[in-house]
């Protein structure tokens, strides 16, 4: 008995090992999915890459069930509902599908993406990356919920044209680490040029919506904002930030200069301040190699008419929590003396929290919220361009003046907006 | 019917300074907690932004951040044996509405009472014998030391800021500080505020005459402060628009600005606005609170279950809803029973204005904040001997003017014409160079039997339940402390160098127009007796151990103070009484 067990001991072990062999091979290309450190590094990626943020209608407790309207220049695109719902989530995809989606913008039936869905950044994440996300995306609650994402007016409507767009604005391909830089600064790098997606917002856009890479995080207006230059330039980005307020910001949407609002509230809510402090201090590294621009605008003069109206509205209207020196409360009212945001070279942010207010964001670090009160009642729009004037150029700063046609633009612009 | 909702751990009512503490330290403790509040959420960026918050028309003479009359109101009559008709517009005091009740609109004047204030009883009568006492008051001890809650004071000091020069720490006493105050753990967490022009003179004129004046405590801070939860509060700006407004740059602690934003983060912890609570829901034995009923702005009816119940509603509030829900035994003067709307009591105000040379004195009055000032403590609670003045009691006084706000500062010399063109010139030559500390004069109010609170027998609110009736008036105690703070601190006002001083004593009858702080304590009182308390030493309802009522509601008399520092300190004892006592063993904390 003994010895014919052996043999099938041997028989069995005869079969198994090739088939081990292959099976080990797969393992190495597609991870379990089940696997909890799969999934937890899938979740940490969808934290980085902002996932729900536009996959969610917020404050409605549906996560990644879609349906949330996302402005372009263009019209609006809805998202997608990329829960594990099988008939109306992706549920059914293949993971060679997901992976076609996130990294290359094609949908499972062959049509195009449109660029609202940064694929153009996500092509910076690994294979790897992408299927850990899909591990994690699998045991979210999935939700019936069928979106219309294509809501876009004609000619956009037509997908094929992103054909076009791709074989101008788009190069596929996974991050590639430089070996003259750190670990540290190749991180960062990775972080914001792939999943943080950050060139999105804060890098200026040509006519068909494409980044201009020359200009390469200087910078951009989108959907009534300006999204700062955060390259580390002295006047109107990092310049004057150390590594620390920049990570000191993400993590908590405030520093000793600046807060978070508007669309930057709602990425450091979702996805910054749950990020390890380790990949914020590189994501700051890597921001602050970015060189900026040496350029030297000349200050409009003090005893310009619209400084002078504009130091005398900042001092009744502003100075209470900003106070007279400019520079805030550190963590709390924003110095707008370091603000860059205040010399950008568009003033739509400015000009719109003047007239709209703003409500900082809250985070465990920071719960306070500060919130600064809308001003359009009150000051008309030659008030708020000498104000915004003032600021730009008070406490030895430079910014070209704005102009009250500025201001109502922004006005005009405000009306139609909810948010 | 009511719609049932799903059970919760606690049901708070009233989101003020005392339902957030309760809810902070309840959430902490892990409990599922929910608040309901009468009036809207207020926050300062929507409701009082700085760039109208100052609008002295909008909040201080239409009463904007208040409960409105036709809300609700109470009923008013000095003596019993008078019909009491309703209020119709707030005078005397102001009742709170909304998200962070009072704690909007106060002045942040953030004062401890003194030791001997909580064993008054005991200690007058110790001192003076039980005969100097008038017949008819019915002061007691609160069941409660200053040793007990001086880690609590702490707590919410810490928590608000505080700007302060401390008097006595651990016992020893501190140059600048108030000589009379009780041992303090710690300094305060930050300095005393700059004092403007004239309160920095009436301490000097005070030192002069041989007292030992301070800065009042504040919750308007002196300078940036972030608190132990993390929240951050701004320096204040000395805009002088505090009491009666919501301060729209973080500067004034307030729920808003130290507990809210960490409160609402928590998973556990939900609030709902606009909902007025109708009743304390009881069992068949009315010896346990099943949750609270309340109506929502649509008029439906809505019962919320729940295992312990916190009444931190208006002081005023506290008592008609323990009334209207048949808990405690209402109070009868007549057979002098009963302890539901017993000892209610206010604060005995007046103050002493100064008219100076305009050619010499320009005081700037509107830069100040709501608890600037110099204040002495020599005539509060029991720091003086009583036995030569034939009173007991006393008050901070103090030039404490908060603001020279344009449509109520017009101080005139008395004989000035009421109107015209010589009122209007006496306005403008006066504006600048006049001191008119509003509540210079803090003195305490003592309990008497037939001051108290029950139920109207005749008018109604909107849902038909009897309106709180309120019988109250001054009595001769109060009066005589009164005109002798009053005299005492005239004489340092004209040490100022006051050309006139115009003395406004405080005179019975008590007048339900004349504002004289928001300070109505009592009707729901503490004490370590069930036949003459409502609530035990851990305001905990004797008769249903898992209601407990905060607030000043439980203060057997008021004394010489501003009360909010003392009734939130009585909140964090409170709490820590259910954290480490009640949760382990519900029921009664004291045995009756």
């Amino acid at each position: 008995m003994p010895k014919r067990a052996t043999s099938i001991v041997l028989g069995a072990t005869a079969v198994l090992v090739p088939l081990l062999v292959a099976m080990k091979s797969v393992v190495a290309t597609v991870p379990d999915s089940q696997a909890f450190g799969q999934i937890e590094r899938g979740r940490y990626l969808a934290i980085a890459a902002d996932c729900v943020a536009c996959h969610t209608v917020l404050d409605v407790g549906k996560p990644f069930a879609g349906g949330r309207p996302i402005e372009t220049p263009f019209g609006n695109i809805v998202t997608p509902n990329i829960t594990p719902d099988r008939d109306t989530g992706i549920g059914a995809w293949t993971d060679e599908q997901f992976d076609n989606a996130v990294r290359r913008g094609i949908r499972p039936n062959g049509e195009r993406l449109y660029p609202a869905m940064p694929f153009t950044a996500y092509t910076k994440m690994s294979r790897e990356d992408v299927l850990a996300i899909r591990a994690y995306l699998k045991t979210v609650a999935p939700v019936h919920n069928q979106v219309v994402t294509n809501t876009l007016p004609f000619p956009f409507n037509i997908r094929a044209a992103m054909r076009v767009w791709n074989a101008l604005y788009f190069t596929e391909g996974e991050f590639k680490p430089d070996p003259q830089r750190s670990a540290e600064w190749n991180r960062g790098a990775f972080l914001v040029q792939g999943p943080g997606h950050c060139a999105a917002c804060h890098t200026p856009k040509s006519f068909l919506g494409g980044d201009k890479t020359s200009e390469y995080l200087r910078g951009s207006y989108l959907q009534g904002w300006f999204a700062p230059n955060i390259t580390n330039d002295a006047r109107t980005g990092l310049g004057h930030w150390s590594a620390t307020d920049v990570a000191t910001y993400l993590k908590t949407g405030h520093n000793r200069a600046t807060a978070a609002t508007g669309p930057m509230a709602e990425a450091v809510k979702y996805s910054t301040s749950q990020m390890t402090d380790s990949d914020l201090a590189a994501i700051a590294t890597y921001l602050k190699s970015m060189p900026g621009q040496q350029d030297n605008p000349t200050p409009v003069r003090a005893d310009d008419p619209s400084m002078v109206a504009g130091q005398a509205i900042y001092r009744d209207q502003c100075s209470a929590c900003h106070s007279l020196d400019g520079r805030g409360v550190p963590q709390l009212f924003p110095s707008l003396a370091d603000s860059s945001i205040a010399r950008s070279s568009d003033p739509t942010t400015s000009i719109r929290i003047i007239l709209r207010g703003a409500r900082s964001v809250a985070t465990a670090a920071e719960p306070t919220a500060p919130g600064m009160p809308s001003f359009a009642w009150q000051l008309d729009d030659a008030q708020v361009a000498a104000v915004v004037t003032y600021i730009r150029n008070a406490w030895g700063s430079a910014a070209a003046p704005v102009s009250a046609r500025d201001v109502n633009s922004t006005r005009l612009d405000l009306k139609g907006r909810t948010d | 019917m009511a719609h049932k909702l799903p059970k919760k751990d606690v049901v708070i009512i009233g989101l003020g300074w005392t339902g957030s503490i309760m809810a902070h330290e309840l959430t902490d403790e892990g409990l599922d907690v929910i608040a309901i509040e009468r009036g809207p959420w207020r926050d300062a960026p929507t409701q009082y932004p700085p760039n109208y918050a100052q609008d002295e028309l909008r909040y201080r003479i239409r009463h904007e951040l208040f409960l409105r009359p036709e809300q609700t109101t109470f009923t008013f009559r000095n003596k019993m044996d008078q019909t009491a008709l309703p209020i119709r517009t707030w005078g005397s005091f102001m009742p709170p509405n909304g998200v962070g009740g009072g704690g909007v609109h106060w002045n942040a004047e953030t004062w401890r009472f003194l030791p001997s204030d909580f064993v008054l009883k005991t200690h007058l009568t110790q001192r003076y014998g039980a005969s100097f006492l008038p017949e008819g008051m019915t002061i007691q001890d609160w069941g409660v030391t200053y040793d007990d809650l001086e880690p609590h004071y702490d707590t919410f000091e810490y928590l608000c800021g505080t700007s302060g020069t401390a008097g006595n720490l651990r016992g020893k006493i501190q140059e600048g500080g108030n000589p009379f105050e009780g041992p303090r753990s710690r300094p305060y967490p930050t300095p005393a505020q700059a004092q403007p022009f004239s309160h920095t003179l009436f301490g000097k004129a005070a030192r002069e005459l041989g007292y030992k004046p301070f800065p009042q405590p504040s919750g308007n801070l002196s300078k940036a402060y972030t608190n132990p939860l993390g929240v951050r509060l701004g320096p204040c700006t000395y805009c002088g628009f505090c009491e009666w407004f919501g301060c729209g740059n973080y500067s004034k602690a307030s729920p808003q600005t130290t507990i809210l934003p960490v409160l609402v983060r928590k998973s556990n912890f939900t609030a709902r606005d606009n909902s007025e609570v109708t009743r304390i829901n009881t069992d068949r034995s009315g010896k346990r609170a099943t949750g609270v009923t309340f109506i929502d702005t649509a008029g439906e009816e809505w019962e919320q279950p729940a295992d312990l119940v916190i009444l931190s509603a208006f002081t005023v509030f506290n008592v008609q809803l323990l009334l209207l829900s048949k808990i405690g035994e209402p109070y009868d003067p007549v057979a002098n029973k009963g302890v539901i709307g017993r000892n209610f009591t206010h604060q005995t105000i007046s103050t002493a204005n100064g008219f100076f040379d305009n050619k010499k004195f320009n005081f700037n009055p509107f830069i100040a904040s709501g608890s600037i000032g110099m204040c002495i403590d020599e005539f509060n609670g029991d720091n003086f001997d009583h036995g030569p003045h034939g009173f007991v009691g006393g008050g901070y006084v103090g030039q404490v003017q908060t603001n020279g706000r344009p449509i109520q500062t017009t101080p005139v010399p008395p004989g000035t014409p009421t109107w015209g063109a010589a009122w209007k010139a006496a306005v403008r030559d006066n504006y600048l160079s006049s001191v008119v500390p509003g509540t210079g004069v803090h003195g305490s109010f003592y309990s008497y039997r037939d001051v108290y609170l029950d139920l109207d027998p005749t008018y109604r609110d909107r849902f038909g339940r009897p309106l709180m009736r309120i019988t109250m008036d001054f009595h001769d105690n109060e009066i005589k402390q009164n005109a002798f703070l009053t005299d005492r601190f005239a004489e340092i006002i004209k040490a100022m160098g006051a050309n006139q001083v115009a003395k406004v004593y405080r005179k019975a009858p008590y007048d339900a127009t004349q504002y004289q702080t928001t300070h109505v304590c009592g009707g729901a009182i503490m004490g370590a007796d069930r036949p003459t308390s409502a609530v035990n030493r851990y305001l905990q309802c004797w008769d249903v151990p898992n209601l407990f009522v905060t607030g000043a509601s439980a203060y057997p008399q008021n004394a010489g103070y501003n009360p909010t520092g003392t009734l939130c300190a009585l909140a964090y004892w409170s709490a820590a009484a259910i954290r480490n006592q009640y949760l382990k063993n519900p029921g009664p904390l004291v045995d009756a």
